[in-house]
């Protein structure tokens, strides 16, 4: 028999621990288990033949670290060759009556991955592919995927499984006792995207005994509609007599394990410390127990790397911001790559109470694809909310979600064939909430009728691609009502029908109703009202519109879905229209001066943008560049060359300067960006990952003036050396932390002075000393960020 | 030589203030400097996850060489802070991923934040190893604990530290391929018994 169809049936059991019975056969601390399989067969023949004997359904292979990280090719085909032979042998022993499975085991790489660590997400699925592919064609029945403590990785080796075969595959995580993965997913967010990427079933194991793995295997049962599986340790490691015990029994491991049985439980074994004994009990305990049949959930739900988010009564905020479509600075910030801005707008959003972050950066002049990828991996760098991949390029859109670490939100399929086409097959392999827009190749219906008839065939289309229609919101499109007075009644009732007669949920871009007309916040807050009346699920909107803001609010404690009104108070709160009378910057003895000066000095970021603002309406920006934000920086950076001002206040200071400049910058919109003396590359070399003070040797040069092109951290020589080739960079200056590093600064330096001989390097970093840097080559050294300032100045200015 | 421990230890709530600034390279802390910690703090307080193990080792010291059974390093410097000792505790402790999570957030749009965030997460973690040593010191007659790369010792040593630990496996810290621990807020060393 399969063992899909097994599983269908009712329960399995799996196997229990093998590290702790390998120990006590005489492996050693620090040898590696999978080895054994090769070396000691017997041993692991006896330890799966015992887990057959005991009841276990499903033995997995000893193969747990086998993986390219920690083998070269051919010894990796040889350890998965006789784990499954070992497998096998054992099965073909054993006289047990049940069914009997064997599954080709994966843990994780030990490795954590970018942006956290230094592994390459696609790095990882590469070296999860190696042990799919070598396993499959061995024959096992089933992948089982455990032991994951990080949920981008666990994609990596789903992904990994399902390209490289057609095998049933387990995932199980190893969650905290915070009930957390160590890279913070809760089990809802897991739910969220291992069933959107098609696992056979899905669970929790190692880490704590069943007891404490309760509530996660409750909160996956009340989330999951695929089986769901439970292998604990056996309680919590003691030490006694120098050796490690485990303090649940046999006997307390199977009735902690039996009750969840009874809520819906339908894998079940043993992960650290528990032995065939373990197993004997558990299935003694719970052969009688039939569980209860795991109902489909249909929740309509989008997750991050922390959390998921569903679809439900309250209606959900979808920030509109990050998209160029009629914004010159973010246009601007594209086209010059300016990703800080864009990460800007998403943590801004996310703090003015956003669920959801749209994610669009198509422009005809730039690489699309290159781009989204970036934004998204860069966003989830900085923000955990999950992100709605906005784009009408599948290609785009495929290379965003493959990234994506979570389920996404996809923007957008419609009643197009071509369409349809191109985009189910991607939502099908990756998962994702994908939201349907309602029109087709004969253009947008102008009848609600029309449109619901499209969302019935984007339905039927989607179930043949085996897409669920809790996985599909609908957009019944906002038109502009001064070109039609009926739009957006049109638009109201095709969202009320789809709602109620179709049961799917909901979205619209509110903002589009208003375009043509004047003080568009005013109609777009009451037709976002409407629209929630009539049942629309999810707003994209601008989050910093105060007039959305109160609708929002307003609506939920009005219908009942704010709790003592608690979010509509603190919501409040902010309400007030712009103070006019602001309370002033207070004279400081150690600073007199101009309002915008002390602002600057002391650091106060909000005060500078608004007196910045004010002051632009009398006085010409350069006027106000040159005699207010210089001489206040320069009075703050003086102060840290003689050492009165220290670093945190110098970088305060700086950052309220960086606001007082996009205030003007959002106002001159010029041509170009400053009348600066010239482009400075700015990079973290290679193997190194600290980024700080290269950072704020960047605020401060671009408060100064100059043309920064930031090229991160962990750069190789070759990037670095083209691009000065390529922007004819008068300067580059690099970063090193580690003496481990140095070397590769070194390189860089060798590389620069070969094939950009023009430029001068500049480096810096805490372990570089002034003969240090002259001993690798480098035109300058320096101590500090204002160091660097004053040299590239010197440099360039004249 | 023992199995690996894990603890549920935890340094009190709070910070040093005078360490936090020690940490940000400040000398002389201006009032919206200690009121930009104090916000950074309330920020980072529940995203804190400590998490520690260790492991009881022997100890062979032949001139500058120490043997700690499953492994052995040569270092003067470590060799001196271990004299007379008979066994040594290697221990690896963190505060977990959210706070390099919240250091690179402000790190794209906050320099000033990113820096106390950085401080308050070194501060944080090496409270921790604090609250850590005192327990043993509680138990045994301690050495100051000495971390990989002080003095002469080595930072390559890290990685018989890690495999001795199985910290990854453990409390969920893994090495990089120069040698540098992620999550950045954690620390591992040695404290000598004698």
């Amino acid at each position: 028999m399969r063992f899909l169809e097994y599983l269908n049936r009712g329960k399995v059991y799996l196997d229990g621990g093998m590290g702790t019975l390998l120990q006590g056969r005489g492996l050693k601390s620090g040898e590696q288990p999978e080895l054994w399989n090769i070396s000691h067969p017997t041993e692991i023949r006896e330890i799966h033949k015992a887990y057959y004997d005991a009841g276990s359904n499903v033995v997995c292979t000893n193969t747990f670290g086998a993986n390219l990280l920690k083998f070269t090719e051919d010894k990796l085909v040889e350890i998965i060759a006789a784990a499954v032979e070992n497998a096998a042998a054992a099965r073909a022993e054993s006289t047990a009556p049940q069914e009997k499975f064997i599954a080709l085991d994966i843990g994780p790489t030990g490795k954590l991955l970018k942006p956290l660590g230094d592994l390459d997400f696609e790095e990882a699925v590469k070296v999860f592919a190696k042990t799919v592919e070598i396993g499959a064609a061995l024959g096992v029945d089933l992948i089982m995927i455990e032991t994951m403590n990080d949920s981008y990785e666990t994609k990596a080796a789903l992904l990994a499984a399902k390209e490289n075969s057609t095998l049933p595959v387990i995932v199980s995580n190893a969650y905290g006792e915070n009930g957390k993965l160590m890279t913070g997913a809760d089990p809802a967010a897991m739910v969220a995207m291992l069933e959107g990427m098609g696992a056979d079933a899905l669970g929790a194991n190692c880490s704590l005994g069943p007891e404490q793995l309760t509530g996660v295997a409750e909160e996956l049962l009340a989330n999951a509609s695929v089986p769901v599986l439970l292998k604990p340790n056996a309680g919590l490691p003691k030490e006694v007599d120098g050796k490690t015990l485990f303090d649940v029994t046999p006997a307390e491991f199977a009735e902690c394990l039996a009750r969840l049985i009874e809520k819906g439980l339908r894998i079940a074994g043993g992960c650290c410390g528990t032995t065939p004994e373990y197993i004997s009990a558990l299935y003694k305990r719970t052969a009688d127990i039939t569980p209860p049949p795991c109902p489909k959930k249909n929740f309509t739900v989008v997750s991050s790397y922390t959390h998921a988010v569903s679809f439900g009564k309250t209606p959900l905020l979808i920030g509109e911001r990050i998209n160029p479509t009629g914004k010159k600075r973010f246009k601007q910030a594209l086209a010059e790559k300016d990703m800080d801005y864009i990460l800007s707008e998403g943590i801004n959003q996310q703090e003015k109470g956003v669920h959801i972050l749209d994610v669009n950066v198509g422009l005809p002049e730039i690489n699309e694809t290159e781009m989204l990828c970036a934004a998204v991996c860069e966003l989830q760098a900085v923000s955990d909310l999950p992100l709605q991949i906005d784009s009408a390029d599948p290609v785009a859109m495929e290379a965003a979600m493959r990234r994506y670490n979570g389920k996404a939100m996809i923007n957008s399929v419609n009643g197009k064939a071509e369409s349809m086409a191109a985009v189910f097959p991607l939502v099908k392999k990756y998962g994702g909430l994908v939201t349907a827009l309602t029109l087709d190749e004969n253009g947008i219906p102008a009848t609600a009728e029309g449109r619901l008839e499209i969302a019935k065939r984007i339905l039927q289309t989607a179930e043949e691609y085996g897409i669920d229609k809790k996985d599909i919101v609908f957009d019944t499109l906002a038109m502009t009502v001064s070109a039609d007075n009926k739009a957006a009644t049109v638009t109201l009732d095709a969202l009320k029908r789809i709602r109620e007669e179709l049961g799917c949920h909901t979205v619209l871009g509110v903002s589009n109703v208003s375009f043509g007309l004047p003080n568009r916040d005013a109609i777009n807050s009451i037709f976002f009202t409407l629209a929630m009346e009539n049942g629309l699920s999810a707003a994209i909107m601008n989050p910093y519109s105060a007039d959305m803001e109160k609708a929002y609010y307003c609506f939920k404690a009005l219908k009942g879905l704010d709790e003592n009104c608690g979010d509509y108070i603190n919501a409040a709160a902010g309400f007030a229209t712009v103070t006019t009378a602001a309370t002033s910057v207070p004279k400081a003895e150690d600073c007199d001066g101009t309002e915008l000066q002390r602002a600057v000095v002391k650091g106060l970021k909000d005060k500078a943008a608004e007196l910045t603002k004010e002051m632009l309406k009398t006085t010409p920006p350069l006027d106000v560049v040159n005699n207010d934000i210089i001489p206040a920086l320069n009075k703050v950076g003086s102060g840290f060359e003689q050492k009165t001002v220290y670093l945190p206040q110098l970088l305060m200071s700086a950052e309220a300067a960086k606001a007082a400049f996009e205030v003007i910058k959002a106002t001159v919109t010029t041509e170009g960006k400053s009348a600066s003396g010239g482009t400075f590359i700015i990079a973290t070399v290679r193997g190194d990952i600290h980024d700080i003070g290269k950072n704020i040797v960047k605020l401060l040069l671009e408060n100064y003036g100059f043309d920064v092109v930031d090229m991160g951290k962990d750069v190789p020589p070759e990037a670095i050396a083209k691009k000065a080739v390529e922007l004819h960079a008068p300067i580059v200056g690099l970063s090193a932390l580690m003496t481990t590093t140095v070397p590769a600064m070194e390189e860089t330096v060798a590389l620069l002075k070969e094939q950009a001989p023009w430029c001068k390097t500049i480096v810096g970093g805490a372990v570089l000393t002034e003969d240090y840097a002259k001993k690798i080559g480098a035109d300058k050294y320096a101590k500090d960020a204002m160091e660097a300032v004053r040299y590239a100045e010197k440099l360039l200015k004249n | 030589m023992s199995a690996v421990t894990l603890t549920n230890l935890k340094p009190a709530e709070g910070y040093c203030e005078k360490e936090v600034l020690r940490y940000a390279g400040c000398k002389e802390p201006t009032e919206e400097i200690c009121e930009l910690i104090k916000v950074c703090y309330e920020e980072l307080e529940d995203r804190l996850t400590y998490r520690l193990c260790y492991r009881k080792l022997s100890l062979e010291i032949s001139d500058d060489h120490c043997d700690f059974g499953c492994f052995s390093v040569r270092s003067r410097d470590l060799a001196k802070n271990l004299k007379g000792c008979k066994s040594v505790i290697v221990f690896a402790a963190t505060v977990g991923v959210a706070t390099d999570r919240i250091i690179a957030r402000y790190n794209r749009v906050s320099p000033a934040r990113a820096l106390i965030m950085q401080a308050l997460g070194a501060e944080r973690v090496e409270a921790l190893c604090d609250e850590f040593c005192k327990t043993l010191a509680a138990e045994y007659n301690t050495r100051p604990r000495f971390s990989p790369g002080y003095g002469d010792l080595p930072l390559a040593v890290q990685k018989e530290l890690f495999a001795a630990l199985e910290c990854y496996r453990h409390i969920g810290i893994s090495l990089n391929e120069s040698l540098l621990m992620a999550p950045s807020k954690s620390v591992t060393a040695f404290v000598g018994i004698y």
